[in-house]
């Protein structure tokens, strides 16, 4: 258990663009696991990942109904992470920069989420006992 | 002496940065640092053992570390006895071990 140690994470992938969404999702969740804090700092694209309004659909396409599609919601793995921070008693703490959010007018998010600015990546990663900054390229 | 941990993603193909990668990672070696490379999503197409690009050897005959992250390996179905020599898979996890040593980290 690790639980005085903190990482911090920055994610700038949109949602449903790039595998890094994938990896960024698999080491927040490895990290929890292992017991330790975790800060995320959303920025451009990335404050999208915890929207609410995200809806599954069907596919038409392919012939299958919402519930055979079991499209993936990304702001629903963030609520995932969100509950397992709790069951281990961790703090997940998910900063969305709120300029990137008032620009693509995604301001309805998961609870737990909150705005804020690159000063608080700055204050995260002063906190951590490191940071990952994950580019969008 | 400091530990890098380069994060690479990007399919030797796609990209020669890759190659730009594997050269800092070397040289980095090279100036008496620790390396440890973990291949990850794309990443990993190069380390298969029948890739003519495999970029890393050089750092790791030098010393360097290269892992290669199970689950991406699992996507692509590649094999763990389908890697390069030298190669070793692993899980996130050691990532995150690495993160909390305090390894300098960067994603590529």
């Amino acid at each position: 258990m690790n639980s005085n140690l903190t990482l911090t994470f920055s994610l700038m992938d949109p949602p449903y663009e790039n595998a890094r969404s994938t990896t960024a999702f698999r080491l927040i969740e490895a990290a929890l696991r292992k017991g330790f804090h975790v800060n995320v700092f959303a920025y451009e694209g990335a404050v999208a990942l915890p929207f609410l309004q995200q809806r599954a659909h069907a596919n038409a396409v392919h012939g299958r109904d919402v519930e055979q599609e079991e499209h993936p919601l990304p702001h629903q793995w963030v609520q995932s992470l969100m509950r397992l921070a709790e069951e281990k008693g961790l703090q997940l703490q998910w900063v969305n920069c709120g300029l990137c959010v008032d620009e693509r007018g995604v301001d309805q998010a998961v609870s737990g989420v909150r705005r804020g600015t690159p000063g608080d990546l700055w204050q995260f990663a002063q906190q951590s006992v490191n940071t990952l900054i994950i580019p969008a390229s | 002496m400091s530990h890098y941990l380069v994060l690479e993603s990007r399919d030797c193909l796609e990209s020669r940065d890759s190659k730009k990668m594997a050269t800092l990672a070397e040289e980095l070696v090279q100036a008496g640092h620790q390396v440890t490379v973990f291949l990850i999503q794309n990443g990993v197409l190069g380390a298969r053992s029948g890739a003519v690009d495999f970029f890393w050897g050089e750092m790791a005959d030098r010393g360097g570390e290269v892992l290669a992250d199970e689950f991406s390996l699992r996507e692509r179905g590649i094999p763990a006895q389908g890697l390069h020599p030298g190669v070793e898979p692993a899980s996130l996890d050691r990532v995150i071990d690495l993160m909390a040593s305090g390894c300098k980290v960067i994603w590529h």
